[in-house]
């Protein structure tokens, strides 16, 4: 039944859908894209075309050189020099150099970990995915099993794997560890002991008791007015001075106690900013609930200040991920420090040889802090459980 | 009086023991927590002074008169491996601020560029600075120092082929060299007239702004002030005869001479550490502008105000609020950073202080003044930028 039926004497009653009519000409397409996008005003056509000079004058040189001219394989430094300085290449060339990489990857790796037993470090490896992964989707269940086995079982196998000396399995001393083992390895213990350190220290400076407000206040101001390294040296040059004679350190547990120490300072007071904003009424409510201190701030307070923290929790995390690198200026060789110490290989050193292994190792420390923002990106987003659009 | 009943009972019911009073319980804590802190520092200072004796190390202050009997490589102050450790140290200090001050000033512009390029219409301008904070931020500040120094500073051509640039300046692997000006007889005069500029300026503002606030009438303020600071100096030095030569770097055969000299050190350092920082602080501009709500905005351009006028008057004074706390713990990180130079041989505090470490032993006694200089600059960063913020909080009833 058509709408003329019912009303047979309104002729001016359109009867069929008429089709929309397309949008003007230069309302769509990739002209208006530009117009709308990069040549809005005279001010924006000007900057438009500044950013592309820039980038013709920026982009060609820096793909020649990372791809184009680069060399990929080689066996010594003369694949990455020019004829005048003892290589083989023509005079004027200038590309990265990632036959050294090639060839210094697992020490980038593993550092002077004995070559027979890396097994053991990509088996810590292989673990450490296989109990990271299933916490990380949140669709995947026994999310409380899961961080049990993460955080308490996974580091001691780890400890004893790496370590060694038991079990049959040779003894494997710290100072031959190095490269991305000792990065992950700082990061991952920081990143286990600085939260619940944090949360400890936060609550302590938000307590009603004065003296335990006191100590936390004094750590924290004190920890976070100096740099890093000053609490590195701290760790290396003073521990030892601390300790009853004849009590010795590994120097990795006293760096891992410095950078621990360090961002538990700063995790402080990201919680702490979570922990004020969270309403006086849900505390009054918890306590006219009856619930004690350590129930109202375990199941009231902290599950909601820390859902409202997690980008600076993952700020904190990602700043500790990078400054394990300052580990290099006490002597150890994390990631950066074996790459820094392999510029001095005299079978490798060649101009291109110190900016090619930086921007490796750039490039890796650029995947895991990256991939950590984003990570935090998701979580914020699917923990949000406010009304805002 | 069923309540009268419970306050009552609450204490004195025979059941509930003094141990459930919250009161005494937080007594008992603190009084555990005290004494294990008190214990822990007792143990660790007793040990200490154990350790010291056998190493034959005396503590306190006295080894700051003592010779250096190094060399620094840079100091804006005169300093000879004769002087003192104490002086040694003031060098590694005034180093750490020379290059923390002009770290922030570069941080800063770049930052500010970068965080309104983030927000900008353009499509191009906003993605390259969406590239530029993503990659900055997600590398160790270690690593961008050691690229400047290592990847890009030391694979400069030798004094012999340096790279000539504008204004005389040349660029090699020694650092980077550019004329200096030699002012020449009465040419304080100049400097005299600028206080002058400066002075007038000043009192130009703020007359205008009061006339402005009385009758409403606009005065071209910033214009007189350009013609008062550029103005008067131009005028001394017209009348003084041009007392201004420049002493230019001049190519030899191995080296550069004349002129001033930038190391690469200080270079690198300077560059990486406004690179790093500039990310962060464009992140905290685009979250500050983004911060004013839109209405504001609107509402300014209901009232007439031109874009920029808008921005300028409306939304920046109200992004500043938002901007100026974080704003001001990265200015503290930049200078904390600034330690990082121990690991390109840039002569900073903690770089001297290390070498004085190494010489003497006194490691309780450095890492204290470490941490008193370093605690002291970041009170008088956070006072500074604690004043600034309060000038630029919401004034309310």
């Amino acid at each position: 039944m058509t709408n003329s039926d019912l009303t047979p004497d309104l002729k001016y009653v359109r009867t069929e859908m008429t089709h929309g009519i397309s949008p003007p000409r230069g309302e769509h397409g990739l002209a208006n894209w530009l117009r709308t996008n990069l040549f809005a005003t005279p001010v924006d056509a000007a900057l438009s075309v500044l950013a592309i000079l820039v980038l013709v004058w920026l982009l060609p040189p820096m793909i020649n050189w990372l791809f184009v001219n680069a060399v990929w394989t080689g066996a010594d430094r003369s694949v990455c020099t020019t004829a005048a300085q003892g290589g083989i290449q023509p005079e004027g060339w200038s590309g990265a150099c990632w036959a050294f990489v090639d060839a210094k990857f697992q020490q980038f790796l593993y550092g002077r970990y004995p070559i027979d037993e890396r097994w053991r470090v990509k088996l810590v490896a292989v673990l450490f995915v296989l109990a990271l992964v299933p916490l990380l989707i949140p669709k995947v269940p026994h999310k409380g099993l899961n961080a049990l086995v993460f955080f308490f079982v996974f580091p001691i196998v780890a400890f004893f794997l790496l370590v060694g000396g038991w079990f049959g399995l040779p003894y494997v001393e710290t100072p031959l560890w190095g490269g991305l083992l000792v990065t992950l390895v700082l990061s991952f213990v920081g990143i286990a002991v600085s939260l619940p350190l944090g949360i400890l220290l936060a609550l302590g400076r938000r307590s009603q008791l004065p003296v335990i407000k006191l100590f936390s206040v004094i750590f924290i101001e004190m920890v976070r007015g100096v740099p890093l390294v000053t609490v590195l040296f701290m760790a290396s040059v003073m521990l030892p001075l601390f300790l009853p004679p004849g009590v010795t350190f590994d120097k990795l547990l006293r760096a891992l106690i410095g950078v621990a120490l360090f961002a538990s300072a700063y995790m402080a007071e990201v919680v702490r900013g979570g922990l004020q904003a969270i309403p006086k009424g849900q505390y009054e409510g918890a306590d006219s609930l009856g619930l004690n201190y350590w129930h109202k701030t375990a199941l009231i307070v902290l599950p909601q200040a820390l859902k409202l923290v997690i980008p600076g929790i993952v700020n904190t995390f990602i700043g500790l991920f990078k400054d394990t690198s300052l580990v290099y200026i006490i002597g150890m060789f994390d990631l950066l420090g074996i790459v820094r110490q392999n510029f001095a290989d005299a079978n490798w050193a060649s101009p291109q040889t110190p900016a090619t292994g930086l921007i490796f190792a750039g490039f890796v420390f650029w995947i895991f802090c990256f991939s950590m923002s984003r990570y935090s990106m998701f979580m914020e987003r699917r923990l949000d459980t406010s009304h805002k659009n | 009086m069923a309540s009268q009943d419970i306050t009552e009972s609450g204490r004195e019911s025979p059941g509930v023991s003094w141990l459930y009073d919250p009161k005494i319980r937080g007594i008992i804590y603190q009084a555990v927590t005290f004494i294990a802190i008190i214990g822990l520092i007792w143990w660790i200072v007793g040990n200490t002074v154990a350790n010291l004796q056998r190493a034959n190390i005396a503590s306190g202050f006295g080894f700051l008169n003592g010779r250096a009997g190094f060399d620094i490589s840079q100091s804006p102050i005169a300093y000879s491996s004769d002087a003192t450790y104490g002086r040694a140290l003031l060098v590694g200090l005034l180093n750490t601020l020379n290059v923390a001050v002009i770290g922030i000033v570069t941080a800063s512009i770049l930052g500010f560029l970068i965080g309104i390029g983030r927000l900008s219409r353009n499509w191009l301008v906003r993605k390259i600075c969406l590239v530029y904070v993503e990659i900055f931020r997600n590398v160790p500040p270690l690593l961008v120092i050691f690229f400047w120094y290592f990847g890009v500073l030391s694979v400069l051509p030798q004094a012999r082929e340096s790279i000539s640039l504008p204004f005389s300046s040349y660029l090699n692997n020694r650092g980077f060299f550019f004329p200096v000006a030699v002012w020449g007889e009465n040419a304080g005069l100049i400097g005299i007239a600028l206080l002058i500029g400066l002075a007038l300026s000043f009192l130009v503002f703020r007359w205008a702004r009061k006339r402005q606030m009385a009758t409403g009438q606009i005065f071209p303020v910033y214009r007189t002030a350009a013609a008062l600071i550029v103005g008067l100096p131009l005028l001394a030095f017209v009348v003084t005869g041009f007392p201004l030569s420049f002493d230019y770097p001049q190519l030899g055969t191995f080296n550069l001479s004349g002129g001033t000299q930038i190391r690469p050190e200080f270079l690198a350092l300077f560059l990486a550490l406004s690179f790093y920082t500039a990310a962060f602080i464009a992140e905290i501009v685009r979250a500050g502008i983004l911060g004013v709500s839109r209405g504001q905005t609107e509402a300014s351009y209901a009232l007439g105000l031109r874009p920029g006028q808008a921005m300028r008057l409306v939304v920046i004074p109200q992004a500043l609020r938002i901007i100026i706390p974080p704003l001001s713990s990265q200015y503290l990180n930049l200078t904390k950073n600034s330690s990082l130079a121990i690991a390109i041989g840039y002569p900073d505090l903690v770089a001297v202080g290390g070498t004085i470490l190494n010489q003497t032993g006194q490691s309780i006694e450095i890492v204290a003044i470490w941490m008193v200089i370093y605690l002291g600059l970041s009170l008088i960063t956070s006072g500074l930028m604690n004043w600034f913020n309060a000038k630029m909080a919401l004034v309310e009833r």
